[in-house]
């Protein structure tokens, strides 16, 4: 008896796993929430204050779409992912986006079967060592004890570069930045590798940073962005330009202290005026509002502004704009034109 | 269908599947099966049916791509280059050495410190039952993170060997014991040091034959021959003669200090020692207890008639209650194996590239096949585990009550 409570049980697992359709932006709407995956806790991308509110660089992505799609960037549902889960929950369904420092690599996008909407955060991989050791430039690293947060796209390029300079080196695993900063300080590797945002991050928080130098070497490229299911062609516009959105606002000059009254009426710039609903019907095409993008920049600022208060050089994580810097100031942002 | 003993009625008839009590259950209990097989089968089929659809196809053709990442400690060739297969391998066995290591050592401790909580020494008593009780009652994790970040703090890194005034030394010249792990001379091999090995292997076969002889010679002549110093002779002479003999053809390669590490020598690392250790202690509390337990199992009655025969109490103990206790003791003994096994999967706390650190973390992490992973991992462990239990019960048939 009991035996076949169990298969009931588990045929209604299977059916109900089923379930998960196509048209997400229908379920999210439904559902009057949108299922943000983001990191289990990251200061500056994603992390809960002290009130228990989620806030950083990738939770601000979230909560532009959630007020593009629903109106409201409250109604978020967030989902701590590990690198573990994040994939699993993205094709599952039980995500509707993932915004989680994910790297954009060619075999997550193809034959994991997801669309990166994007590129929300250029970052690329860098090493740190001790000053005392008198390194200054990665290819000295022969033989060295290198510590390596696991599970990202790091492990894999410190491999290839060791292997293509033909040097060796003792590989360290550590699950987490936290447990790294230990052994690096005590001596127990001679490097630490990780994203050079990471990196600035980490050194920022020691107590005597100068002790310490970033080589020169950017050994790989590091496009972190937000990424949706394959398959749902709409849903993954509507992530894209939403990015794109803030992206747009910042070097049109749309912020969230301006939106409001920029969008009251048509004013002189098209762009601005295509990008704000006063003029066009791109909201429609998306399948939302006119003022889908208002309400995404009004949720938490421009791009620029997200940066500024999450990451930026005023905030204890102290990343400058280096290639996050619009185009037209040299950096690497470049949004497809609102037409 | 028919053989000479059968009764001598008619052949066999499909009806009787069903009327003759002789096939009737097995009639209903293949029908039964069947049934479960199809229940199963459609289970799976829709389990996969909807992994399907929820985009999640399971395919393992990742395990013969390139793993692209190092591992530190492989005790089989292993390269970037290599497939994530051969890096579950590699996992696998670093699971099974560190379970192997931990497993003697925790039997070891276990042991000594369930005889010594029956003392009759009331210090060693309570000092051993303080130890049972802090070992058992926090979690194996905690142990692990405690006990490597000592390590790390206190031990010296290589960076203190260095310089003229440096602040730390190797011990003897040969052993380097570093924050890192641990540098000891590791052997090399010359020409003709396959003899003196083979010598040393016939050395401990003769201490077997001999200690059977000495048996032999107490049961039936009653003639009590001693066997501790013979035994270390044999053990030690024969090869040191072999070795002279041949001209020493073993040397050791002793670990040096160049660039940022020791290199040469044997290197253990401090993630190994740290999860050999953690474990060892903490499973021995375990086992401790059970030694205990089967030791108390044994009738007071046993130990008081091997007393009047005039035995010994290291002898009462080694010939009397030891070969009683075990039965009770391997049992739960090979719980303890199992989960000392188990719970080393705890190994990536210290960066250990253990199974779960190879195939159910990089590898799942790079190829994003968790589920795939996942499975495999748990058949891995399975397949451990069942080995482990089944050599284990070989021992407990050999060791247990036999009736007769």
């Amino acid at each position: 008896m009991k035996k076949i409570a169990i298969l009931g049980a588990m045929t209604v697992a299977g059916l109900s796993a089923g379930v998960a359709s196509a048209a997400t932006l229908d379920d999210v709407k439904a559902r009057g929430k949108l299922n943000c995956g983001v990191t289990t806790g990251l200061v500056g991308f994603a992390a809960p204050n002290a009130n228990g509110e989620w806030e950083g660089f990738d939770v601000g992505v979230c909560r532009a779409v959630a007020a593009a799609v629903l109106g409201d960037p409250a109604a978020v549902e967030f989902v701590p992912t590990t690198g573990k889960t994040r994939f699993t929950a993205l094709a599952s369904g039980e995500i509707d986006l993932l915004a989680r420092n994910t790297t954009w690599t060619f075999s997550r996008d193809v034959d994991l079967g997801f669309e990166f909407v994007g590129v929300n955060y250029y970052d690329g991989q860098g090493f740190m060592v001790p000053k005392e050791l008198g390194v200054s430039s990665a290819k000295e690293l022969d033989g060295a004890t290198v510590c390596i947060q696991t599970g990202t796209t790091t492990e894999l390029n410190l491999a290839d570069f060791f292997r293509a300079n033909n040097i060796s080196y003792e590989p360290v695993p550590i699950e987490t930045n936290a447990e790294a900063q230990p052994l690096y300080l005590e001596g127990a590797c001679d490097v630490y590798t990780t994203d050079a945002s990471g990196l600035a991050a980490t050194r920022a928080a020691f107590e005597n940073p100068g002790d310490h130098v970033v080589l020169p070497e950017i050994i790989s490229k590091e496009p972190l962005g937000p990424l949706v299911r394959h398959g749902d062609n709409q849903w993954g516009d509507i992530a894209r330009w939403t990015l794109n959105a803030l992206i747009a606002a910042e070097e049109l000059g749309v912020t969230s202290a301006n939106v409001a009254e920029l969008a009251a009426a048509a004013g002189s710039n098209p762009e601005i005026n295509r990008l704000l609903g006063t003029e066009g019907t791109l909201g429609a095409m998306l399948g939302l509002d006119a003022d889908w993008a208002v309400k995404a920049i009004a949720a938490g600022g421009n791009y620029g502004e997200l940066f500024e208060k999450n990451i930026g050089e005023n905030t204890p994580i102290g990343l400058a704009r280096g290639l996050n810097a619009q185009w037209t100031e040299g950096g690497l942002l470049y949004s497809p034109p609102f037409r | 269908m028919s053989t000479i003993s059968d009764p001598p009625s008619g052949s066999f008839q499909l009806s009787m599947l069903i009327n003759d009590t002789r096939y009737r259950s097995y009639t209903f209990q293949f029908i039964a099966l069947i049934l479960l097989i199809l229940a199963f089968a459609y289970l799976g089929y829709n389990l996969l049916a909807n992994l399907q659809a929820a985009g999640l196809n399971i395919s393992y053709k990742f395990l013969g791509e390139p793993a692209g990442y190092d591992i530190n400690q492989t005790l089989i060739p292993y390269t970037s280059q290599s497939t994530h297969w051969q890096a579950s391998l590699v996992g696998v066995l670093n699971t099974l050495l560190v379970a192997f290591l931990g497993c003697i050592m925790a039997t070891i401790i276990g042991v000594v410190v369930g005889v010594l909580r029956l003392s009759n020494n009331w210090l060693v008593r309570q000092l051993m039952s303080i130890y049972v009780e802090i070992f058992r009652n926090v979690p194996v994790l905690i142990w692990i993170l405690i006990i490597m970040a000592v390590f790390i703090a206190v031990l010296p890194q290589p960076r203190d060997f260095r310089g003229d005034d440096a602040e730390a030394s190797m011990v003897l010249g040969m052993f380097a014991f570093t924050g890192r792990g641990f540098y000891l001379p590791a052997p090399v091999f010359g020409a003709g040091s396959g003899v003196v090995v083979a010598v040393f292997l016939a050395s401990i076969a003769g201490i077997f034959a001999f200690r059977n002889y000495a048996k032999k010679a107490l049961y039936e002549r009653g003639q009590l021959i001693p066997t501790f110093w013979p035994s270390l002779a044999i053990f030690f002479i024969p090869s040191i003669i072999a070795y002279f003999i041949l001209g020493r053809p073993i040397s050791l390669e002793y670990p040096e200090l160049k660039g940022f590490n020791f290199q040469g020598g044997i290197f253990m690392r401090n993630s190994l020692i740290a999860l050999w250790f953690a474990l060892s202690i903490y499973t021995a509390a375990f086992i401790a207890e059970n030694v205990r337990a089967g030791i108390l199992a044994v009738s007071k009655g046993q130990t008081e008639a091997a007393a009047s025969l005039g035995l010994r109490p290291g002898r009462i103990m080694n010939l009397v209650v030891l070969p009683q206790a075990l039965r009770v003791i391997i049992p739960p003994l090979i719980s303890q194996y199992l989960n000392l096994t188990k719970n080393s999967s705890l190994a990536i706390a210290v960066g250990y590239m253990d199974l779960t650190g190879t195939l159910g973390g990089i590898t799942l992490n790079q190829t994003g096949r968790a589920i795939e992973a996942i499975f495999l991992l748990m058949l891995f462990y399975l397949a451990i585990s069942l080995g482990i239990s089944a050599i284990m019960n070989v021992y407990n048939n050999a060791v247990k009550l036999k009736e007769r």
